[in-house]
């Protein structure tokens, strides 16, 4: 599916990250292989230092902390916000929606709209879709897209193959009306074939969690995991990313007529290391093109990666600065999406502490 | 360039015993995907190749013989490459 935009820009992303690092080389002991085996396997894979919020803070705590940085700080106005959009899949509750918590605890106005949207490594782009439309109705100016996950409370400590990549955050990215008249290209796919490819097999209604569901199990690589932990299947998402991601970049160079030159900058979900790199060489694109430097210093934060990508890699220079940019996610559902964007000069593209 | 597949697979699972188990280490358990990734981390460094991430497939990593055509056909010539090194 391809979808094209007009008249819209970013104006600022900020991220927000939480103070509590954990490394790997400290949690070594907790997993069921020789010490040597895992660092190995840590080296390739980019196991480093991630953010890990507390058990007590949720999404909306992100959130709302990163709202208020920016209304105190003048760079967000509250009354000019038509809608907050949400993007998590560790939402605070079942029900009521955490954007509508989020809108409740920062007062925002009743003509706010509030929605939540469950998905993950390509949550990015299916939010600023999101806001596009909202945009197109008219009646809205300015969208703010949340991006917020703590998913590292649905993953084993004791699985290798998932605790060293997972990362919490926040981030939040304002989308605004703009009359630049340029182009934005979207490409989009989903593949609910593969939907368990990557799943959280209890909690929910078709599975409720119960002790049964919280034991701990080995598999068969010795990683001890429950049905309430996320687990994925290593070999499909691989090779899903690795023939579908690079389908769809040659179909936007095609459709474009454009070549992988055109770009400053490849901003992707960095799902680990060796994933990435992969990607690049299947791709020959510059690995400076290409950044993958966010799984090792934060951790895999699912939707939060690509503008905490913009952040960390652009930073300031995003402030002086424009850069043709594509983005790109994929990951959980399976979702996969493309967006080829010029990265206008932003009023705030920064990282705060929670 | 079995012995250095079998020495890669042995560093990396050295509880299994490879010259004896040659096949079928995936149904078998010998190995799973993340065990795939550290043989293609050292696949490519003992040969000197770059393996496409679209053929990092459990097929392809499920008996020696599988890992050795994979060898092949990414360099058809790294019998020679092996000797050089």
């Amino acid at each position: 599916m391809r979808l094209s935009f007009k008249n819209k820009r970013i104006s600022g992303i900020l991220s927000v990250l939480p103070k509590n690092e954990v490394h790997f080389s400290e949690e070594i002991g907790n997993y069921n292989f020789t010490e040597k085996q895992s660092i190995k396997l840590g080296k390739i894979m980019g196991y480093g230092t991630q953010r890990i919020a507390d058990k007590e803070t949720s999404v909306s705590d992100l959130c709302v902390f990163g709202m208020n940085y920016l209304f105190e700080n003048q760079l967000l106005d509250k009354d000019s916000i038509g809608a907050v959009v949400l993007c998590t899949q560790s939402p605070d509750y079942f029900l009521p929606a955490t954007s509508n918590v989020i809108s409740g605890r920062l007062a925002l106005g009743q003509d706010v709209i509030s929605m939540d949207i469950n998905q993950g490594c390509a949550g990015f782009e299916v939010g600023l879709m999101q806001a596009f439309m909202l945009l197109n109705t008219g009646s809205i100016d300015k969208v703010v897209l949340l991006n917020a996950d703590v998913l590292s409370q649905k993953v084993s400590i004791k699985d290798r193959n998932s605790r060293p990549l997972v990362g919490d955050g926040a981030t939040i990215t304002i989308i605004e009306n703009a009359t630049d008249d340029k182009q934005i290209d979207m490409f989009i796919k989903m593949d609910g074939t593969g939907a368990m490819s990557l799943q959280i097999p209890a909690g929910g209604f078709k599975l409720p969690a119960t002790k049964e569901t919280a034991a701990l199990t080995e598999d068969e690589s010795g990683n001890f995991r429950s049905l309430d932990h996320l687990v994925m299947k290593g070999d499909e998402v691989f090779n899903f990313v690795q023939t579908k991601v690079p389908e769809m970049i040659h179909e936007m160079f095609d459709t474009l007529k454009i070549d992988k030159t055109y770009f400053d900058y490849y901003l992707f979900h960095q799902p680990n290391k060796f994933m990435l790199e992969k990607l690049a060489e299947k791709m020959k694109i510059p690995y400076e093109k290409m950044p993958n430097n966010i799984c090792q210093k934060y951790g895999n934060g699912s939707s939060i990666t690509v503008p905490l990508n913009v952040c960390e890699n652009i930073g300031e220079r995003a402030l002086t600065n424009s850069y043709k940019v594509c983005f790109g996610g994929f990951g959980v559902g399976l979702t996969w999406s493309i967006i080829k964007w010029k990265l206008e000069k932003l009023d705030f593209c920064k990282i705060i502490n929670y | 360039m079995k012995e250095t597949i079998i020495k890669i697979l042995t560093d990396i699972r050295p509880e299994f015993d490879f010259n004896q188990e040659q096949t079928g280490f995936i149904a078998k358990g010998l190995l799973d995907s993340f065990d795939i990734i550290s043989i293609v981390s050292d696949m490519e460094e003992n040969f000197d190749v770059a393996i496409d991430g679209a053929k990092i497939l459990p097929e392809n990593f499920d008996s020696i013989e599988a890992i050795s055509n994979l060898i092949d056909k990414i360099t058809p010539n790294i019998h020679e490459v092996i000797i050089q090194k």
